[in-house]
């Protein structure tokens, strides 16, 4: 048995080498010529500085803007390293809030935002999505009812017409692939580009 | 539940079976050591690989030789990630400065990825350099890949072999499969998941200013070569903390799909290579008839349960089911599924976060943990799984008839019984007595992000995860300490290789008896029959073991939730 030590050592470093460096670099290298963009974060720029990336969801808190789903992604405390603060929409330590379908603070949190959206935007019902935190804490999208939920704030804010907006929010949607796969979906970055896109013109 | 729900349930679905015949010919033929339409390019690596590591591929190996040789890899294996994880602060491809990681939490991470299981007390992003990544764990999602299938098909030459004394070259084995079936198709898969959106560079973590002037620190790395065998080598051990949910580590539904497809791919063609190998491919769907059934059923219970959502939420007027700690691009159908398959399978890989399931979807994940992950399974190891459970079945089934039972022409005796009956027992030690360990002490009380019954769910998913080398986690458990790190990694260890050596011991000792052709007495094992008791046995053996820890986690959970309840 003593002889298979040194396989043991030999095609384990050989088998390494191959599927831990040279995979990795041949992929990192084929994938930065086919798909450049989509390898380097699927960035996007606006008058030379990255603005974010279209495939991560950034917080929005002005009235002018639509805004995705909580985010219960957190950050270290500055003042106590042992500890975390909210940090909302932090794309470099991913997760959800894991509270379970009986906390109380669950419960509690998305009481309260439904009373704030529904004093928002009463004629409408409150889409579930709006309420509830995503898995990342970087959800991108949020579904097409709740961007017609937030159309007559944004207008508002705007002062552009409610139907200009909706459109807008029509333009931005996404189906299903091939009618089938995935959901109804709504990019926030790209609609609040596309508003303010429109406000220039 | 929705009719375009259950449209996308069907078609996942029909793709696996579809694969499982290529799949499981295309396999058939590398581990026999026939020529495929790669050997022009793979052999000479192949054969340099054995003349450098001192290899005879032709002199096969004991059950035992066999077994030593595969846990001398993985002591090799343990050595190299506990290393470099340690050290990465001074080794290179390290853009964001990430410091050398702890000594309990490196232990606690080398042990989950040479065990196949890849649980997260790490946090990919704000933990791991690139090099950790690449060299420490996307090589090792390969090895322990390939280790779990040379294993199964080690028990397959048992079943196959008459009156022989050796069941095949472990290093020849674990060769082949790595080179043969799963650098192939991960050099496509990444290049796929690239065009669907996930990074691939080795470039620095990005700032960018958002539209209302906020900074974001955008964490990119090398993710597609590493998701890739994540996926297909049901490994499951994410890139980043929210692992399957990220959008990199998952950019749109077609990713997602592909994904489940990948994780279920491997292991569902292992019962066709087994029906090959032992020369009935019906004996292999037989198999996979009863991995099917159980699977569906547990889908439907997620879905049903996901799409009703909680009471809490109802009672606030929210329609669309429960989706907290779910993604809008997946959606209640896509995140149920995935959370079934990905427990079905050993993955563990998650695009939802389990923690916040509904108690009754949650709780069958848990028991597709607790059945041993026999439900296509890990690769390799679903397949040596559920045929620890078909000895035991035909054992039953011989004692009713009386006489002794046989499987694909070998008799089932007494010590293959036993072997069989203390891998399937192992388990339920580890993960029930290690949560009545967790649930008493108070420092590791003191983890629990949830109360009331959720907690102690969370304690009891912690070790069956990590016991099944599964590695999706109710993740509010905060398992980063050292009781968990310590505690966790053994059942890990436990789970892995005290199921192994058992199935080993089971191979070596059915190569050596002789093959007898199926008589008017042979309990035919193709059949509608065959299939029932097999389930029954899984049900009954699991049930017995784990409903009541699941009568005090997610069915009181449940009760309580009804009673609208709230801790």
């Amino acid at each position: 048995m003593l002889k298979e030590i040194r396989p043991a050592i030999l095609v384990l470093v050989l088998l390494t080498a191959i599927t831990g460096l040279a995979y990795p670099l041949a992929m990192t290298a084929i994938a930065g010529v086919i798909f450049p963009k989509q390898a380097q974060g699927s960035l996007i720029e606006k008058d030379g500085t990255v603005i974010g990336s279209a495939l991560i969801g950034q917080e929005f808190k002005e009235d002018k803007y639509f805004h995705g789903r909580p985010s219960a992604t957190v950050a270290p405390d500055p003042n106590d390293s042992s500890k975390t603060v909210p940090a909302p929409y932090n794309a470099a330590n991913s997760g959800g809030s894991n509270l379970g379908p009986t906390s109380k603070a669950l419960n509690d949190r998305v009481k309260e935002d439904v009373e704030k959206l529904k004093a928002e935007n009463p004629s409408a019902g409150v889409p579930v999505d709006l309420v509830t935190t995503s898995a990342s804490g970087l959800d991108p999208d949020i579904t097409p009812d709740a961007a017609l939920f937030q159309v007559p704030r944004v207008a508002k804010a705007r002062s552009m017409a409610e139907d200009a907006v909706r459109e807008l929010v029509t333009q931005n949607t996404q189906g299903r692939l091939a009618g089938v796969i995935g959901e109804p979906r709504v990019n926030v970055l790209a609609l609040n580009l596309a508003l303010d896109a429109a406000k220039a013109k | 539940m929705t009719v375009i729900g259950w449209i996308q349930i069907i078609l996942f679905c029909a793709i696996v079976i579809a694969l499982v015949k290529p799949l499981g010919w295309y396999m058939t033929r590398v581990f026999n050591g026939e020529r495929t339409f790669l050997s022009p390019v793979l052999r000479p690596l192949e054969r340099g690989i054995y003349r450098v590591g001192g290899v005879d591929e032709r002199r096969e190996q004991h059950w035992l030789t066999y077994t030593v040789a595969m846990l001398l890899f993985h002591v090799g294996g343990f050595a190299l990630i506990y290393g470099l994880m340690r050290l990465q602060a001074v080794l290179p491809f390290n853009p964001a400065g990430e410091t050398a990681v702890a000594e309990d939490l490196s232990f606690n991470t080398a042990i989950s990825f040479i065990t196949n299981t890849n649980w997260q007390n790490y946090g990919g992003e704000s933990t791991l350099s690139y090099l950790v990544q690449m060299l420490g764990l996307t090589h090792q999602n390969f090895l322990s890949a390939a280790t779990g299938i040379a294993l199964a098909m080690a028990l397959i030459r048992g079943f196959t072999r008459s009156s022989m004394r050796t069941v095949g070259n472990f290093w020849v084995d674990v060769t082949r499969c790595t080179l043969y079936v799963l650098l192939p198709i991960c050099i496509v898969y990444a290049l796929f998941l690239v065009w669907q959106g996930m990074p691939q560079t080795l470039g620095a973590y990005v700032d960018a200013t958002t539209l209302e002037g906020g900074k974001q620190t955008i964490a990119l790395g090398p993710v597609a070569s590493q998701v890739a065998i994540k996926m297909l080598g049901t490994n499951g051990g994410g890139f980043f903390n929210a692992n399957a949910a990220h959008p990199f580590e998952n950019p749109t539904a077609l990713s997602n799909l592909v994904q489940m497809i990948s994780i279920f791919a491997l292991g569902a063609a292992m019962t066709n290579v087994f029906g090959r190998m032992v020369g009935n491919e019906r004996q292999g769907w037989a198999i996979f008839a009863v991995m099917g059934i159980l699977f569906v059923a547990g889908v439907t219970v997620t879905y049903w349960a996901e799409a009703n959502g909680t009471s809490a939420l109802q009672a606030l007027g929210l329609t669309g089911g429960n989706m907290e700690g779910k993604e809008v691009r997946f959606g209640i159908v896509a995140s149920s599924l995935f959370a079934v398959v990905t427990t079905a399978a050993s993955c563990g890989a998650v695009n939802a976060m389990h923690d916040s399931f509904t108690a009754l979807g949650g709780m069958i994940p848990l028991i597709n943990m607790q059945l041993g992950e026999v439900i296509i399974g890990g690769v390799g190891a679903g397949l040596y799984g559920m045929l620890l459970f078909v000895v035991l079945a035909i054992f039953v089934a011989g004692l009713m008839v009386g006489r002794t039972p046989e499987y694909v022409g070998k008799k089932i005796e007494a010590r293959e019984v036993k072997m069989a009956m203390l891998a399937i027992l192992v388990l339920p030690l580890m993960y029930l007595g290690w949560t009545a360990v967790g649930v008493v002490l108070p420092s590791a009380v003191a983890s629990m992000a949830n109360a009331g019954p959720h907690g102690f769910t969370e304690v009891l998913y912690a070790y069956t995860s990590g016991t099944g080398n599964n590695g999706s986690a109710f993740a509010g458990l905060t398992g980063n300490t050292l009781f968990y790190n310590l505690t966790l990694a053994m059942a890990m260890f436990v789970g892995r290789f005290f199921m192994i050596v058992p199935a080993m011991a089971i191979a070596g000792s059915l190569v050596e008896k002789k093959s007898i052709p199926a008589s008017a007495g042979t309990f035919p094992t193709t059949g509608g029959l065959f299939v029932g008791l097999v389930i029954g046995v899984i049900l009954i053996i699991g049930g017995l073991t784990f409903f009541p820890a699941l009568a005090l986690g997610p069915i009181v959970e449940h009760l309580a939730m009804n009673a609208n309840t709230l801790f």
